[in-house]
């Protein structure tokens, strides 16, 4: 009896901070057994580079998501942002300055619309989830719009180095990846912002009464996500000198909500890590390559992701109720 | 009375029972027996363990070791489903009512009427009738939750345990927010439901009460079953003693004599539909007591001050100068400070520990680029150390803290941020004799050091205790400002339900 209850004390204990820690080591495991070619340096690289994308944008959504809101329209608004990157890129003729100028304009664009989002929801009192599948839909149709529904091109032969090289044999977004994480977690614990975020979407009613500005916390959240959103959409336009209107980060929102909640964070607010964001970012890219890896349709893909997303929560559910 | 607990055979028999939490044992091998029929008290400070062994008897919490026989059969009482059905009916402290739903909604909820696939509503409506009327209550069964007084929602959380058809009845803390009719309508309620055959657990800090309703009163001490006496021998002077373990000194500390500098002037406040005229001064180390019924606009007063209400007339004024508010941020860089009523809805943060609890109000002054976490830890450390807050670790989570010392961390909270003025909400409620002189003493000392505080209260005795004058409201205004031989709880009652003064 009493043995049982240690047990299962443990078992609650561990699952709570190191959940998403051990599915990853145990998906690890079984993948590198599934398929020889897994553990290679170059695939695990690959990895990590494709859910730097996303996972950038889960690292601003962790922020949104912990002080009680939503964001949807991260996708669209990647397009948007990446798109309008190119024009202004091709504009001022493609070379190093231009590329500075390219980062300053998609930083403003990104925050802009971040701050649109949040200006909405914080001033208007519209629910997060309506004004952000409402903006989603207004980002992607300006991105059709403005390229005539087709794609935008870049001129310039050294922009693509910033997507495409690496430095140490580690891919340039990953770099990005991993420091902008490190600066976030900092931000999330250490700074006046983060500990508001947490008060916040923890009991709104108790931040306001010790005097946090809960409307302006919660507007910087969105702010933040469209600055990540920007370096995101930088990323990916370089890596592919172009952003197809159409396709381009198409399901973004999903892959980045998708990480931080298999992160542990509360889909409610309140609670959550920036490690378990990473963490889970990496969990759905291990999870895409096995797929690829052991030729399953790229159909079912989003199947998996989908059941993956869900069985997280379910966990998530099952830990509060014991 | 007392001799009443000696007929019939046991309903429930608790051995002994122990709770641990991560290693610390909250409740010590108590053992004790009810019989049916009886009202049985059990008195204790914040932490004694009060709340630990009712969650133990209604299936909230599972005991480390020891065992529940109840109705003679030893049982397992699973969750708090389990014990509905085996007739254990806990009233908590905090309701469990949804505010959206009608009074007939809520008390049948789960255990609703059916007429072949659909929901019997008059039936239901009916019964609650029924109910609501031996409880000699005029609530309508249709209203809705939300729109009822706090004692009235107190009188649906009866009626629903009695529609239930009870054996044992807990009540937890029943009477901190009813008035003194109401509390001897619950009284007669409750002294009909024993002659039924209903046990009852009654917990409260109100010892006249507890020896008042009570056959027999169990005293509960850091975990540790004290005494179990029969109430008609036991004093309310023994009680106090025995919860505390030592004499307790007087329980009103000195009154500091306030400076002559007026700190703050309200003149000609309105607030539409809640406060009207308002005009008081309050002076430099000065306790001014607001007094009055529930709903008399004293809160709403308070939260005018620090912002969260929309003035439309009148003007504040601190040091002189004119006062512009928007909101509770603005007021606090203002030296105001507000302890709120209501602790864990707007006071302090359950999933917060300690010390990012104390600092949320004035993390401003913990943070250059990045928050300066051991400056923190250390204030935090002397607020546990000044306030005298139990704790495991300064990052333990409120939620597992007594209401005492939680609103100790409430209090280190509002005063971290320096504040001139602090406006205290009914500080007391619902802790205990210990914390309570301990808060009063906190308080003494602020005001001696040239702080100003505003104390809303419903505790008369506080009230004339503490205060230098008493304001007294009623339905928004102010029907009088009393001082010296004025104050007393006759004189405030006059005003306070308007036979005196201008209303």
């Amino acid at each position: 009896m009493t043995f049982k209850q240690l047990f299962s004390k443990l078992r609650r204990i561990d699952l709570e901070k190191y959940g998403p820690l051990f599915a990853l080591v145990i998906l690890f495991i079984i993948s590198a057994i599934a398929s020889p070619y897994f553990l290679k340096t170059r695939n695990l690289l690959n990895i990590l580079r494709q859910v730097s994308y996303t996972g950038i944008i889960g690292l601003g959504m962790t922020f949104v998501i912990i002080a009680g809101g939503i964001d949807l329209s991260v996708g669209s608004m990647t397009a948007l942002v990446g798109g309008i990157m190119i024009l202004t890129l091709n504009h001022f003729g493609g070379g190093v300055s231009a590329i500075l100028i390219v980062l300053l304009v998609g930083i403003l664009l990104g925050s802009a619309a971040g701050a649109l989002n949040g200006i909405i929801i914080t001033k208007g009192r519209v629910a997060p989830f309506i004004v952000t599948l409402g903006t989603m839909a207004v980002f992607r149709s300006l991105t059709l719009y403005i390229s005539n529904a087709g794609e935008f091109r870049s001129s310039s032969n050294i922009y693509p180095e910033l997507g495409m090289g690496s430095l140490l044999e580690i891919p340039n977004p990953v770099w990005i990846f991993i420091i902008l994480a490190v600066l976030c977690a900092i931000i999330l614990n250490s700074t006046k912002f983060g500990r508001y975020v947490r008060a916040v979407g923890s009991n709104e009613k108790v931040a306001t009464y010790s005097g946090i500005r809960v409307g302006r916390v919660r507007f910087l959240t969105y702010v933040f996500v469209g600055v990540m959103v920007a370096i995101s959409a930088l990323l990916l336009s370089s890596r592919l000198n172009s952003i197809s209107s159409s396709n381009a980060a198409v399901n973004y929102e999903l892959d980045a909500i998708a990480a931080v909640i298999i992160g542990g964070t509360a889909m409610n607010g309140g609670s959550g890590t920036i490690f378990g964001t990473v963490i889970g970012a990496i969990i759905l890219g291990i999870v895409n390559n096995m797929l690829n890896m052991l030729g399953i349709s790229p159909y079912l893909q989003g199947t998996v992701k989908g059941i993956v997303i869900i069985g997280a929560v379910l966990i998530q559910k099952k830990k509060n109720n014991t | 009375m007392g001799s009443v607990a000696k007929n019939g055979s046991p309903l429930l028999e608790v051995q002994g029972i122990s709770k641990e939490f991560s290693g610390v044992r909250v409740l010590d091998r108590i053992s004790f027996s009810l019989s049916k029929g009886e009202i049985f008290g059990i008195i204790g400070e914040n932490g004694a363990g009060k709340s630990t062994l009712i969650k133990i008897i209604s299936g909230i919490y599972h005991p480390t070791e020891g065992s529940l026989i109840f109705d003679g059969k030893r049982v397992t009482v699973r969750d708090a489903e389990v014990a509905q059905k085996m007739g254990i009916n806990l009233i908590p402290q905090e309701f469990n009512l949804i505010p959206e739903m009608t009074v007939s909604e809520n008390i049948f909820l789960g255990k609703e009427l059916r007429k072949r696939l659909f929901l019997n509503q008059r039936a239901m409506i009916e019964k609650t009738a029924v109910l609501l009327n031996y409880l000699r209550s005029d609530i309508s069964p249709v209203a809705r939750i939300g729109s009822l007084s706090v004692a009235q929602k107190q009188m649906v959380e009866f009626a629903k345990a009695l529609a239930s058809e009870s054996k044992l009845l807990i009540l937890d803390e029943p009477t901190t927010v009813l008035t003194r009719k109401e509390i001897d309508i619950l009284f007669e309620i409750m002294r009909k439901s024993k002659q039924t055959g209903v046990t009852m657990i009654y917990i409260s800090h109100k010892l006249k009460e507890v020896k008042e309703i009570c056959d027999r009163v169990m005293v509960l001490r850091d975990g540790q079953l004290i005494s179990i006496e029969s109430s008609d021998q036991f004093s309310v002077h023994d009680m106090a003693t025995k919860m505390v373990g030592r004499e307790l000194s007087q329980v009103f500390p000195p009154k500091a004599k306030p400076q002559e500098e007026v700190l703050l002037r309200v003149s000609n406040l309105s607030v539409p539909s809640c406060l009207e005229d308002i005009s008081f001064d309050l002076k430099k180390g000065e306790i001014l007591g607001f007094a009055g019924l529930v709903g008399a606009g004293r809160t709403e007063l308070a939260e005018t001050l620090i912002g969260l209400r929309r003035k439309s007339a009148g003007t504040i004024f601190l040091s002189g100068k004119e006062l512009h508010v928007k909101d509770p941020a603005s007021a606090f860089a203002n030296g105001l400070a507000y302890l709120s009523e209501d602790r864990q809805g707007s006071g302090i943060l359950t999933a917060f520990g300690i010390a990012e609890n104390i600092t949320l109000t004035s993390l401003k002054r913990y943070s250059k680029v990045l928050l300066h976490k051991k400056k923190e830890l250390a204030k935090a450390q002397e607020y546990v150390r000044k306030f005298d807050i139990k704790a495991a670790s300064l990052k333990t989570r409120l939620e597992f803290f007594s209401g005492g010392n939680q609103q100790k961390v409430s209090f280190a909270k509002s005063l971290d941020a320096d504040p001139q003025i602090i406006v205290i909400d009914e500080p007391t409620r619902g802790i205990d004799v210990q914390a309570k002189h301990e808060l009063y003493r906190f308080i003494h000392l602020l005001v001696e050091s040239g702080l100003s505080c505003m104390l809303i209260s419903s505790e008369m005795e506080e009230i004339i205790g503490m205060s230098n004058r008493v304001v007294v409201m009623k339905e928004g205004r102010i029907t009088g400002v009393l001082t010296g031989d004025q104050i007393n709880e006759e004189e405030i009652m006059f005003y306070a339900t308007g036979l005196k003064g201008v209303a």
